[in-house]
């Protein structure tokens, strides 16, 4: 090794950047973003990362099919989506390189491990010559290093076999781009340290290799500059980085405890909706008893049996599984019992894509039932308002008395962002009242809000039976009598509509009126939002609403969009949001829809606003 | 005279009438379901848990109607989903003491899933299934548990389906407890629900239960005082599987078969004979017995098998302790507090 110090190299100043990390499925990319993301977070920047693989969980190695990506976006302020285009591309593999390249900025910086780029694995990405060397990467800024080898030769001492060796490339990567954008490795050592505790060769090789390629970034000539982002002025405070899924699980646990009425989770694991079950079965010593279903509908009816019993209770899912959750819901909406039926949307139909995400299953979530069978629906628009909506389910399914779709997305549930952590003491008051008085108890007699009581077994004195045939409206007892029928319809679809009266007035962002209104619901909200920050700034009349609420519809959106000269709908599916936007307040709205598995981008927002105003 | 302490209510002075819920009961006159009501509603009382700490679970089809006929909480449901509600029930409220009582369509054709899955994780359910071996609220088409052969509304040349045995399934699944009675036979039928009431974990019991619309005289060989001794195998435990008039016929282990033979015929003595035992560790004998039928074997009746092992309910408690022995109470702001945490100040 030389003695001489390293040169200093000029620091070019940043607002946002986007990386994205991608490599064979085994490469553990999905780490090296997770630990990347960590680095930027305890500098206090926005970040929103956007972990994307494939179903298979090793696929074959070298395969276009087997690529597996992690991007994250981090900024100065607050970042509201995982970025458009990646300016950086950190490749570990000719497979990765191919698919993931026409997506990178143009001018972008590529940081390839070269040595992957044998003829066997350009031949499984169908290359017909090598892209690093045939001069078809010309617009690019592109820094070929040799990562396994490099890795491999700080390890010759590290006592491991070739395999492990291999497999400590991913931390070479994340020292070698944690000294390019100014992170210091500390931290990351000491959490090598507590994950690999129980393997202290693997701790200590991969902290080898992290240093390696910091060292190797810090004394390479290739890189001119090394990058490092403008100081954040995040609002003070205690933060985590949390994932959809995550705070789902959390804002349930939040519901029980505030409560005081236990949590109850009956599901059956179906992606990207299985680590909200996960967490809740890690949570035992709370309040929570999780029980893994046999199938999903099994899921709801435990969740049916846990909520008649008097427990906060809930089942998750996505697409398929609330198909197969349909007749039960049909039960749980006809019982006029409290629970939540979560569902991580996924691309469909049928099994789909099940690793991409997608808003295609609104409608099932409205109407996909026999009868008239409302239920209220709601949506979380970015990983940490999960933990919001999740309490917001509960709180409407309590108040009353009905079944709560909260609509999530793998793109939100799978995906991080920091959450400045709430105090519990600031969280709203959630009441749950068992009736125990059975003087004048009928089962199916309505509060103010048309919720009838919840009543556990196990009360003295009520003893009351319920069930799926229609029931009469005051004693629950079975009536097939024609006018009765009619009026449990028309009360349940009552119940439902009026709990509008709680929401607070829409959230108009822009002038409250114009030219252009757009609406959007779940996942898209970073999007639109700055594109329509971007907009207003080019001096646009547009003007933007989000809903948490997609059943009821707030009771104000009407007259908003009446205010209006167009108004336009992106979502990530064709055109459902719209579907309901026209039937209920005849307005002819635009449609922005892409459904490729991926989210909207900015820019193609933004493009149809100015098309349109 | 109660001497059960933790009983809340003087269930003493509860009666079978305090069971009924004076609703009209809709059943065919003559079904076999009469005589299951009566004898549930007659053991309830006996049984020291208070009236509103049972609940009965249903899902639909004849059976199914049973929990509006009983004065306690009750939730009548959907098609074959009976089980899979109990169980969340169950789990979440294990102080309750849950029945199912459901029918051959509903337990073991749309939801044969939910059954073997409840079965092998023992919770503690008291399911009753009425097997009447026909669809009788569609009127008339054959069930999983028809005979080959059968002729129905939907199988008019005859049924190609192989029927199932309840009991073997149950016990295939790996039940705790699997019983079998007659809806005739009420004396066997209340020891049997008796036992069913008091055990740990999934109690199944299986009720032949005549449709007398549908499927009338099915169980006619094994009902009738002429012909049941010589069709019905009645098992006790710890005593040989000896039936027939004369008392002379019996089962025998052959290999790795069972066979009737007639003791004194042969150099067959009693001693030859297989001794029922409810408590084995292994299903196996009792699966063989499951899966008798007329008329090469007689029916058994009895207690198949009845072995301890935790309830899923009881296991799922002892998680939730241990949890908080080795962590404490949760606590909500530490959990939230808790994962990749940092501070800006």
């Amino acid at each position: 090794m030389s003695n001489e110090p390293v040169k200093a190299r000029p620091v070019e100043e940043l607002d946002s950047v986007v990386i994205r990390f991608v490599g064979d499925s085994g490469d553990g990319m999905q780490l090296t973003g997770t630990e990347f993301s960590k680095a930027v977070a305890k500098a206090g920047h926005g970040f929103t990362t956007h972990p994307d693989y494939p179903s298979e969980i090793r696929a074959p190695t070298g395969t276009l099919y087997g690529v597996s990506g992690y991007q994250i976006q981090y900024s100065t302020g607050r970042v509201f989506t995982s970025g458009d285009a990646p300016d950086v591309l950190v490749a570990m593999n000719p497979a990765a390189l191919k698919t993931n390249l026409p997506d990178v900025k143009h001018g972008g910086i590529l940081i390839v491990n070269s040595s992957a780029f044998t003829p066997g694995n350009l031949e499984k990405a169908k290359y017909a010559s090598n892209p690093l060397t045939d001069g078809s990467l010309q617009g690019h800024r592109l820094y070929a290093i040799d990562i396994s080898t490099l890795t491999a030769n700080a390890l010759t001492d590290s006592g491991l076999g070739k395999k492990e060796v291999g497999m400590c490339k991913n931390y070479f990567s994340l020292g070698l781009m944690m000294c390019l954008y100014s992170r210091p490795v500390d931290k990351e050592i000491t959490d090598i340290e507590k994950k690999f505790a129980k393997k202290p060769k693997v701790a200590a090789a991969n902290i080898t290799a992290l240093r390696a390629g910091y060292a190797y970034a810090e004394a390479t000539e290739m890189f001119a500059v090394s990058y490092q982002m403008r100081e954040s002025t995040p609002v003070p405070g205690k933060y985590r980085s949390i994932t959809g899924n995550t705070a789902s699980a959390l804002g349930f646990v939040a519901a029980s405890e505030i409560s005081g009425v236990p949590l109850f989770i009956g599901s059956y694991p179906i992606t990207p909706a299985t680590e909200i079950l996960q967490e809740l079965s890690n949570l035992k010593h709370y309040n929570v008893t999780s029980f893994q279903a046999e199938d999903e509908i099994a899921g709801i009816c435990s969740t049916i049996g846990a909520s008649y019993g008097g427990a906060l209770a809930l089942t998750t899912t996505s697409g398929p599984g609330l198909a197969l959750k349909t007749e039960a819901l049909g039960l749980a909406a006809i019982l006029e019992i409290p629970m939540v039926i979560v569902d991580v949307q996924r691309a469909g139909p049928c099994t789909g894509i099940p690793t991409k995400t997608e808003q295609s299953d609104l409608l099932q979530a409205l109407y996909g039932r026999n009868g008239e069978c409302p239920i209220p629906v709601i949506a979380a628009n970015s990983p940490s308002d999960c933990f919001d909506a999740a309490l917001e389910a509960f709180r409407i399914a309590v108040k009353y008395m009905t079944p709560v779709i909260l609509l999530t997305e793998g793109g939100i549930g799978q995906a991080a962002e920091p959450w400045l952590i709430p105090d519990v003491a600031s969280l709203p008051k959630m009441e749950v009242k068992y009736r125990t008085d059975p003087n004048g108890f009928q089962p199916y007699a309505r509060d103010g809000n048309l919720a009838r009581a919840w009543v556990r077994p196990g009360t003295p004195g009520m003893e009351h039976r319920l069930g799926g045939l229609e029931k009469d409206a005051l004693t629950g007892n079975i009536s097939s009598e024609p006018l009765n029928h009619q009026i449990m319809c028309e009360t349940r679809a009552a119940k439902v509509a009026g709990i509008a009266r709680d929401f607070p007035p829409s959230k108009v962002e822009g002038p409250a009126k114009g030219d252009l209104l757009v609406i959007g619901w779940g996942s898209t909200y970073g999007s639109i939002a700055q594109a329509w920050q971007k907009a207003s700034t080019a001096g646009k009349s547009v003007a933007f609403v989000h809903l948490r609420h997609l059943n009821p519809l707030p009771s104000d959106l009407g007259d908003i969009i009446s205010r209006y000269k167009k108004v336009l709908v992106p979502e990530t599916n064709l055109g459902q949001l719209s579907k309901l936007l026209r039937e209920r307040y005849l307005v002819d709205v635009v449609q922005l829809n892409k459904i490729q598995g991926k989210p909207l981008k900015v820019t193609e927002i933004y493009d149809r606003i100015l098309e349109l105003c | 005279m109660m001497t059960d302490m933790t009983v809340a209510t003087p269930v003493q002075a509860l009666t079978k009438k305090d069971f009924e819920s004076g609703l009209d009961v809709r059943w065919c006159p003559g079904c076999g379901d009469y005589a299951v009501l009566s004898q549930i509603t007659k053991l309830m009382p006996k049984l020291g848990i208070p009236r509103e700490n049972f609940a009965f679970v249903s899902g639909i089809g004849c059976s199914s109607r049973f929990p509006y006929y009983v004065q306690t909480y009750g939730l009548h449901t959907i098609h074959g989903r009976a089980l899979a509600i109990a169980t969340g029930l169950k789990i979440s409220r294990p102080d309750l003491s849950v029945w199912v009582v459901t029918g051959d369509g509903d337990a073991l054709a749309i939801g044969g899933n939910h059954f073997i899955h409840a079965v092998r994780r023992n919770i503690g359910l008291k399911v009753i299934l009425l097997n009447n071996r026909i669809y009788g609220l569609t009127k008339g088409q054959y069930s999983p548990t028809s005979e080959l052969g059968k002729k129905t509304k939907t199988s008019p040349l005859g049924n190609i389906d192989q029927p199932f045995s309840p009991v073997a399934l149950a016990l295939g699944a790996g039940a705790t407890f699997a019983a079998r009675c007659i809806d005739g036979d009420q004396a066997m039928m209340a020891a049997i629900l008796e036992r069913a009431a008091k055990h740990e974990g999934t109690a199944f019991v299986e009720i032949l239960q005549n449709c007398v619309v549908f499927n009338d005289g099915a169980f006619d060989a094994l009902s009738d005082k002429a012909t049941r001794d010589d069709t019905r195998l009645v098992m006790e435990h710890g005593k040989p599987l000896i039936f027939g008039k004369e008392r002379n016929k019996g089962i025998r282990l052959s290999g790795m078969d069972m066979e009737v033979v007639t003791i004194g015929e042969n150099g067959v003595t009693e001693a030859d004979i297989l001794v029922h035992n409810e408590n084995a560790a292994h299903s196996g004998l009792a699966f063989s017995l499951g899966q008798f039928e007329s008329p090469d074997f007689p029916v058994p009746f009895g207690v198949f098998r009845d072995v301890d092992k935790p309830s899923y309910e009881s296991l799922s408690q002892q998680l939730s302790e241990s949890a908080r022995a080795a962590k404490g109470r949760g606590d909500l702001q530490r959990l939230l507090n808790s994962g990749e945490t940092w501070t800006i100040k």
